[in-house]
């Protein structure tokens, strides 16, 4: 007895927005017709906050993990118990992103502490005998693009070692002078990240430029709350000693769902930050700063 | 079965070839051709309907009609288009392209050097002997170790991810590789990447990609970084090819998509893959394996992405890794969005400003570290800023090309630049700068760019275009007072202009053998002499010219290493060959070419190969051919004679000079009209004794018979009776030796095939031979059979009875009154013997006697089975036919005889009824002829076997 159960959704990329409706087929295929005890869809989105051991110790965080907060839930018999004939069977089904209450719906993200994640479970029972087939898709939910325009900010930086903060022995640093800028802080998810930089001088040959791109994420738990920031990426964007006063480019796309408009709740925030680092040959490492507001239009 | 008496058919050949001829029919003036009128009937016909079908047909051409298969290619060749199309990958970003692929192929004509044509050559100049190693990780990214600011559980998760890949086995990292190692690991992974794409390993595909694209940043051995490039970025091409015909086949099963299609016309599916690649491709870490792929693939041409990827190569430090990464982007540019010039420009200027990293600290740090010095290392970038300009200076107006010169000009130590714009711009823009040129190079510095090479760009540019007329001189003047200063053996490479003089041409050679003959310092410069010559070929072609330069056989000479030597004089031979259109009598050529390949054939010994030794004697046949002394025969045979002494060790110029000496027997026969004087006489006895003796020294046992045959009828020809004697009967009483099996072009195979032939061959000749006085009747026919009788031939085989098959011919041939060919002014065996009954009777008795033979063989073959009985049939049939042609069926015996082979022949239902059919129609068509009659009679006694 080989049935195989799947989920296709009408749209290829599987994204979806609020007030949209969830469309596609769920498909049985198997040789011989199946007898089963109903066919049903639940469509969940959930929030999944865990706590990080950093800030509240390894046995907290394995036990104290915050309830997930359910965001929109939904279920269906798409078909009664009965016999799926053999072959290969489609049955269409439909599902409107509709909240509740106030709720709203937030866009898909996968971080490390919080997790929004939408999922659809197609469940096929059947008799004690056999066991019941179940298959799970994950659709990504964006969104509203915002209405009104942003407001380019662009940022001009330069780093030099006065302007740095936390050094030991000031004295001992080499002299450099980088400068730079950012087209923009307030950046729309689905544009790079653009800007240029140029190293003016620099005493001690410089070994590589990346950019790190930081999730800032907080949770909101019974001891108050937890906050902590983890790399995303990190991409290169110089190797080796660079021609000096030569403008680099500053270039840098969004990954999809590792990133999301930047989010503030009452139980958990998600931010974003990015970093200019500088390394030098002799291993020092320079960083720089830049918060970003993330968001969608 | 008792011996059956011959008789001949007797022949009457003149009425036989009239009957044998098609009726003439008279044709009158105002006829049509009948071949003709054919044709004009078809497409009149033809057109004729084209009107009646539509009338919109008879607007096309009415003298030609139009080509179907042309038609419907009009326009774009759809193979052309997709492979067009293939590089054109809007849909990647979203962005619309736009262009239709005709533009594109308006863009690039093919007088663009493609990169493919750059690729080996790039391969072959940049070699090292030093140890290679490739690091391949092909797990996750573990340069560096996780950011400062990471959690435990990000570390946690790092580790895992690595013992992941460590269980893949995959991390490796091969060192001291040679060269040929390391090539062969890279078509390796190539071959992998294939391999992973096909069966369905996207990911894996991209990890090696991303590898190979990290070997390029890494310039340790840094000599062999342009090979490295080279042989990576036919990896990229690859991926970047998978990846589109992945896209282009989720676009195109659903419907055809036009020619220049738009991110509108590709479907969600196709989108999606797209925008996954693009994803995943734009994460990646690091920044050479992030910039090679996604140059190599997604940004198919579009109008911002370009740009973009110029950009960011800029940040990259290492200035060889940059200008080739840069080189990589102007092809990709070039081949995929070539109107998109801006980009090009901008690589070119992004490369100017950062020239002078080159000369940077840690630059220099490396190379002391490698031990290369400056000079080598510059060459190491020619190739990529060559192709840069090439691609920038494709096409570009004058004004640009003039801006590009001003700012390179301002760079201080630019001869990198200077030795590139030489070679990529157009030829005729630098050839009206000559003067220009030489004086930035002479402000070069020493140190850096080796001046010899930007002499030898300014050589090679001013050689396809004239410079001006009144500064042809003095260019040449300040270019050699600048290189005679040069102290360096290379330096051999001259600029030459084009249409040079003798006189110029030969000062530089005198002043080359000057320069290179102290301290034997021609040792080292072997290729540059050997580039000199071949561009005095280029110009010279009239060798009388080339060879009366006193300097040039000095120069010629040396080339003292034996291989460099023969190169050398093979590509003197070539040229000759192409280019002499008559033939030469000139002492000054022959002297000088005998001279060159007497060096070819003297570098010949026992280890050359046969490929070699070939190729050589068809330089030196050829040389040969083209020698003519005119009238004078005598000469022309001395030459024969010293060149025999000369190419001693190679048998096929043995051949060609037999060849020319026969020719040169007939040519005399040809001028005197066949009636030899006394002196032409002695000659052509002069030319056969030269074949006589030359012969026997050839291996080839079948080169020798043929020859034989080949001198005994241009002897015969000649009236040479005893010297065509000798000949045959060498040929004779050669045949015992010819092996059994022979190689034919390395292969071992029966010789039976060739013998038959010969012997055939010979037969045909021997009606014409007299017999000679002193010996019997028919002496070498005799001979030949007696010859074929003793010849071990191989077991189970026909050949033997074949060849006495064959003979009865030849015997039904001599028994005639009149043969049906003789040589003029040689009297054959029909004039000497007169008809003499005695003499018939003696072609008679062999005739019996070999019908006979051929009787035994087939009883023989009877007893056996199977494939003997089937033989048998054949052969029956055989003799059947050459009784019905030329044995007289009259005579009741024979006519017995015939029809008892007709029905051995069907006996066991061997034979091939089609070939049987038409014989019995044959026969009774001729029964129908006034003296034929008797054939009827056979012709119901001949039965057809049905098929059981």
């Amino acid at each position: 007895m080989s049935a195989a159960l799947d989920i296709r959704l009408k749209r290829a990329n599987k994204v979806y927005h609020e007030g949209e409706v969830l469309a596609g087929v769920v498909v049985i295929s198997s040789k011989e017709a199946v007898q089963h005890q109903g066919i049903s869809l639940t469509m969940e989105g959930l929030v999944n906050l865990q706590l990080s051991s950093k800030s509240v110790g390894v046995f907290e965080a394995f036990y104290n993990s915050v309830k997930p907060i359910q965001l929109i839930t939904s279920n269906i018999e798409v078909v009664k118990p009965g016999k799926v004939p053999g072959g290969k069977t489609e049955i269409p089904f439909e599902f409107p992103l509709h909240v509740k209450g106030n709720k709203v719906l937030f866009e898909t993200y996968h971080g490390v502490f919080v997790n929004i994640q939408y999922t659809l479970r197609c469940d096929l029972k059947r008799s004690l005998l056999a066991k019941d087939l179940s298959k799970t898709c994950e659709f990504i939910v964006h969104c509203q693009p915002q209405k009104g325009k942003v407001q380019p900010s662009p940022v001009d930086f330069s780093i030099t070692p006065e302007t740095l903060q936390n050094v030991r022995e000031r004295g001992s640093l080499p002299k450099f002078l980088i400068r730079g800028r950012l087209d923009a802080t307030n950046c729309v998810i689905t544009q790079p990240l653009i800007g240029e930089l140029v190293v003016e001088n620099s005493e001690v040959p410089i070994k590589s430029i990346e950019l790190q791109l930081v999730r800032v994420e907080t949770c909101g738990c019974a001891e108050g709350y937890a906050r902590d920031a983890t790399e995303i990426q990190n991409i290169q964007i110089a190797e080796g000693d660079v021609c000096h006063s030569l403008p680099i480019p500053i270039y840098m796309v969004f990954p999809r769902l590792f990133t999301c408009p930047t989010l503030e709740t009452t139980n958990f925030k998600v931010e974003f930050e990015v970093n200019v680092v500088i390394v030098l040959q002799d291993d020092h490492l320079i960083t720089e700063n830049f918060p970003l507001k993330l968001c969608r239009f | 079965m008792a011996a059956v008496q011959w008789h001949t058919r007797a022949r009457a050949y003149e009425s036989e070839l009239r009957a044998a001829r098609l009726e003439a029919v008279s044709l009158e003036p105002g006829d049509p051709h009948p071949l003709k009128s054919i044709t004009v009937m078809d497409s009149k016909s033809r057109r004729g309907g084209g009107r009646r079908g539509s009338t919109s047909s008879s607007s096309s051409s009415g003298s030609v009609a139009p080509d179907p298969l042309s038609s419907m290619l009009d326009g774009t060749d759809p193979l052309s288009m997709f492979a067009a199309a293939s590089a054109n990958e809007a849909p990647v970003h979203g962005v619309a392209s736009g262009v239709s692929v005709r533009d594109k192929e308006e863009e690039v004509g093919p007088d663009f050097e493609p990169w493919s044509a750059k690729r080996a050559e790039v391969l072959a100049r940049f070699t090292t002997t030093e140890k290679l190693s490739i690091n391949l990780f092909m797990g996750s990214d573990k340069g560096k170790a996780s950011s400062p600011s990471s959690t435990v559980s990000e570390k946690v998760r790092n580790r895992l991810e690595e013992l992941d890949d460590m269980e893949e086995g995959s991390q490796r990292e091969l060192l001291n590789l040679s060269q040929q190692d390391y090539v062969n690991r890279i078509e390796e992974l190539n071959q992998n990447l294939k391999e992973a794409w096909s069966s369905d390993q996207k990911v894996k595909a991209l990890k090696i990609v991303i590898q190979c694209s990290k070997l390029l940043s890494d310039t340790s051995v840094i000599q062999f970084y342009p090979s490295k490039f080279v042989l990576i970025t036919d990896i990229l091409d690859t991926f970047g090819r998978l990846v589109y015909e992945r896209i282009w086949s989720m676009c195109s099963d659903s419907r055809v998509m036009p020619d220049s299609f738009t991110a509108d016309d590709v479907n969600d599916t196709a989108k999606e893959t797209c925008l996954n690649w693009f994803f995943k491709i734009a994460s990646i870490r690091e920044l050479i394996p992030r910039l090679y792929p996604w140059q190599s693939q997604v940004l198919h041409g579009i109008q911002e992405t370009l740009p973009r990827l110029t950009a960011m190569i800029r940040g990259i430090g290492d200035p060889l890794v940059a200008v080739y990464a840069r080189a990589y982007l102007c092809r990709v540019g070039m081949e995929v969005a070539p109107h998109l010039k801006e980009s090009l420009n901008k690589n070119f200027f992004d490369l100017l400003a950062s020239f002078r990293q080159i000369h940077s600290d840690s630059v220099q740090n490396q190379l002391v570290l490698q031990r290369v010095e400056i000079p080598v290392y510059l060459t190491l970038y020619s190739p990529a800023i060559n192709w840069i300009l090439q691609c920038v200076s494709y096409r570009a107006p004058e004004t640009l090309l003039t801006e590009m010169m001003e700012r390179c000009k301002k760079l201080g130590n630019n001869a990198l630049l200077l030795n590139s714009v030489m070679w990529a711009f157009r030829a005729e823009f630098v050839a009206a700068r000559a003067t220009d040129f030489i004086a930035m190079i002479k402000d070069c510095d020493e140190a850096g760019f080796p001046k010899h090479l930007l002499f030898g760009s300014l050589g090679r540019s001013l050689a396809c275009a004239d410079p001006p007329e009144n500064e042809r001189l003095s260019i040449l003047n300040e270019a050699w007072k600048v290189i005679t200063k040069v102290r360096s053996p290379q330096r051999a490479v001259t600029p030459f202009l084009s249409n040079p003089q003798k006189r110029e041409v030969n000062t530089v050679l005198a002043d080359i053998i000057k320069h290179m003959t102290p301290d034997r310092a021609f040792e080292d410069a072997y290729p540059q002499l050997q580039s000199v010559i071949k561009k005095i070929l280029n110009y010279f072609h009239d060798f009388s010219v080339l060879f009366s330069m006193e300097r040039f056989l000095p120069f010629l000479d040396m080339f003292q290493k034996d291989s460099v030597r023969v190169d050398v004089c093979r590509s003197i031979m070539e040229v000759f060959i192409r280019h002499q259109q008559e033939p030469t009598r000139d002492p000054v050529i022959l002297n000088a070419l005998l001279h060159v390949c007497k060096t070819m054939h003297d570098s010949v010994n026992a280890l050359t190969l046969e490929d070699e030794k070939r190729s050589l004697s068809l330089l030196i046949n050829g040389f040969i051919r083209m020698v003519s002394f005119g009238r004078d025969f005598e000469q022309q045979l001395s030459f024969c004679v010293e060149a025999r002494a000369t190419f001693c060790n190679l048998e096929p110029v043995l051949v060609q000079l037999i060849h020319t000496v026969n020719q040169l027997a007939m040519e005399t026969r040809r001028v005197m009209r066949g009636n030899h004087s006394r002196k032409t006489a002695a000659f052509v006895r002069a030319c056969a004794a030269y074949s006589f003796i030359t012969i026997p020294s050839l291996t080839s046992i079948f080169s020798r018979l043929n020859l034989y045959l080949l001198s005994g009828q241009v002897a015969l020809a000649n009236q040479c009776l005893s010297q065509a004697d000798a000949f045959f009967k060498a040929a004779v009483s050669l045949l015992p030796e010819v092996p059994r099996s022979i190689a034919v072009e390395g292969k071992l195979r029966s010789s039976e095939g060739f013998l038959l032939d010969f012997i055939s061959n010979f037969l045909s000749t021997l009606l014409v031979v007299p017999d000679p006085p002193e010996q019997g009747v028919l002496y070498l026919v005799r001979g030949l059979l007696n010859m074929v009788q003793d010849y071990t031939w191989e077991e189970n085989s026909d050949a033997k009875v074949r060849v006495y098959i064959s003979a009865l011919p030849l015997l039904a041939a001599m028994s005639q009154e009149t043969y049906l060919y003789s040589v003029p002014k040689v009297d054959s065996n029909e004039m000497l013997y007169g008809g003499d009954p005695k003499f018939l009777a003696e072609v008679n008795r062999l005739c019996e006697t070999l019908i006979g033979q051929v009787l035994d063989h087939l009883k023989a073959l009877g007893r056996e089975e199977g494939a003997g009985v089937r033989r048998q049939g054949s052969l029956a049939f055989s003799l059947f036919s050459c009784l019905l042609a030329h044995g007289d069926l009259r005579n009741n015996k024979l006519n017995q005889l015939a029809v008892n082979l007709w029905n051995l022949s069907h006996k066991h239902g061997y034979c091939d009824t089609r070939s049987s059919v038409r014989t019995l129609d044959h026969i009774k068509h001729w029964a129908q002829q006034p003296d034929m009659a008797h054939l009827s009679e056979v012709a119901q006694r001949l039965s057809l076997q049905s098929r059981a």
